[in-house]
């Protein structure tokens, strides 16, 4: 088998060994439930309580504002629906971008077949949503805003700390799906006005299975997983102890010197970045020149689509993604590329690459190299790149 | 998610190219949606018998694959036997295709058709009662509208 490069880190990362140690005595010998009163259950019980301290640090919250939850989708759900039905006598609206991943998208369509009423804000060319236009769309109605930290697919940091303010001084209940952004940005809750904020362990190098959702002190929202009194009664389930305790280590490591990982890896992006560009022309870069996360480099190749492009890419051993239907199973490409303005045409040729911890600046440069001569090879096979020579726009 | 002779013909795609003198011409699909497949034929008008056929196609690795597979099963084919290619045939011929991508199936019968349709229209014959589907159909039908 060839070497393989993996370049998906946007989609999930590979446990990490501490992570996974740490994870190993709970899997095992601590194996009780953290609701039970003798040693074993007190054990885990302290685990959990142990991580949650680690969480809390890692955004500048208080251990008593964070909840574990099953995933990122769970903890998107639980702060959407949970803040819409606990302030629906208040009012109805809600805003949010068109960017949102479907966790958040889906469940506001979820919410306006029940009365809610959802204002979809626009982005600009680089997926950048307006601290303003924000702003502007809050109405007395207005209950809740949730904005994403950073887009999954095309890497666009959105301005947080500004929405933030703007929340607070409307007095709107402000959450943010920061799964994308842990370990990639500094997020400190107090500064930034969040009043809710979603996270999962396997975005940075921990467990599946292990999300966490941040609910500021003071802001009361419906629950939505009934049963035991888990999570101070917030949230019912017998604990994943061991997914937890892998979850706190993970943010713990993901988030202890974020300049030196966005200085690593924004080296490796900009010159996978850059090679690209050089070498393969009708390309483009989507998502934002600089607010962008240092491991995201999405680009759109005209001419050919991407989901053949993913394929070629397999068998030279590099795993990334695309925003073609064709990797989405449904007739449109992405709700992002679509959204920053690419024509469908376009959207369908992208390619996203994530790097991570274990990338090299060679795996850089080899996924750099391997795409020229796959973009070239498909365009040759391809009708509309034949169009395009023989109308005289490609020389 | 696809067979090996799907990946086969991906990987190395038979009859991938133009013929400068094709007599027979037919481009199916829609950028839009994602996949364009475009056919020439060259058809002995002594014999009617497809004597060359190239392809290019814009699209995901099943449309690829399609093309491919339909292609080697035109080639040597009297206008009527191209005709009587399914787009289940192709499907079968690469050992089956995922369900969400059966509409690519689709598009290499089409292509084909509109292929011989443009065949009988350059020879000022109406091609409707012979080829039946032109290749016209909307294009982007047999996707699944998943999302929304």
């Amino acid at each position: 088998m060839t070497k393989r490069i993996y370049a998906d880190h946007s989609a999930t990362t590979p446990l990490k060994k501490e992570v996974l140690d740490a994870m190993m005595l709970y899997l095992t010998e601590n194996f009780g439930n953290a609701s039970s009163i003798y040693h074993e259950g007190r054990e885990c019980k302290k685990a959990i309580e142990n991580a949650r301290v680690q969480v809390a640090k890692a955004i500048g919250a208080t251990e008593k504002e964070i909840y574990f939850t099953g995933s990122g989708s769970e903890s998107d759900n639980w702060a959407i629906k949970g803040a819409a039905y606990a302030l629906s006598g208040k009012g109805n609206h809600i805003i949010s971008t068109v960017v949102e991943h479907h966790a958040v998208l889906h469940t506001l369509k979820a919410l306006e077949k029940e009365g809610f009423d959802v204002t979809y804000l626009p982005v600009d060319e680089y997926g950048m949503v307006s601290a303003e236009d924000v702003k502007n769309a809050i109405t007395d109605k207005t209950i809740l805003i949730t904005v994403m930290f950073a887009n999954n697919e095309i890497g666009t940091v959105m301005p947080i700390a500004e929405i933030g303010k703007v929340a607070k001084e409307a007095g709107v209940l402000f959450h943010t799906d920061a799964v994308q952004a842990i370990g990639m940005e500094e997020i400190n809750v107090e500064e930034m006005n969040i009043d809710m904020l979603s996270l999962t362990a396997h975005k940075f190098y921990g467990p599946k299975g292990a999300g966490a959702l941040y609910i500021r002190k003071g802001v009361k929202i419906k629950r939505l997983i009934e049963g035991g009194a888990q999570e101070r009664n917030q949230r019912a389930g017998t604990e994943n102890v061991a997914a937890i305790v892998g979850l706190g280590k993970a943010i713990e490591m993901a988030t202890a010197d974020i300049p030196a990982k966005k200085e690593k890896l924004s080296r490796l992006r900009d010159a996978y970045i850059k090679k690209v560009m050089e070498k393969i022309p009708f390309a483009r870069l989507n998502g934002h020149p600089t607010m962008r996360m240092a491991s995201n480099a999405n680009i759109s190749f005209e001419f050919i689509e991407g989901e053949s492009l993913l394929l070629m890419l397999d068998m030279k051993g590099i795993s990334a993604s695309s925003g073609s239907a064709c990797t989405s199973g449904s007739l449109d490409p992405s709700h992002v590329l679509l959204a920053i303005g690419l024509p469908h045409e376009i959207a369908h040729g992208s390619l996203r690459v994530t790097f991570g911890d274990s990338n090299t600046m060679e795996d850089a440069e080899y996924i750099a190299d391997s795409l020229v001569e796959i973009v070239e090879r498909l365009r040759m096979m391809s009708p509309l790149y034949e169009d395009a020579v023989k109308s005289g726009r490609v020389k | 998610m696809y067979s090996e002779k799907v990946m086969d013909h991906f990987t190395n795609p038979r009859n991938v190219g133009e013929i400068e003198d094709a007599n027979a011409v037919g481009q199916v699909g829609n950028p839009k949606c994602g996949d364009i497949m475009k056919m020439y034929l060259k058809i002995n008008e002594d014999t009617e018998l497809i004597e060359e056929v190239k392809f290019k196609t814009f699209g995901c690795g099943a449309a690829v694959a399609t093309s491919s597979m339909a292609t080697e099963m035109v080639k040597g084919k009297t206008i009527k036997e191209a005709l009587e290619i399914t787009n289940v045939a192709v499907a079968e011929a690469l050992d089956g295709l995922p369900p969400v991508k059966m509409h690519c199936s689709n598009l290499a019968q089409e292509a084909i058709h509109s292929a011989i349709a443009d065949y009988y229209n350059r020879k000022g014959i109406d091609p409707t009662g012979i080829v039946g589907c032109d290749g016209c159909c909307e294009a982007c039908h047999g996707h699944s509208h998943e999302e929304e």
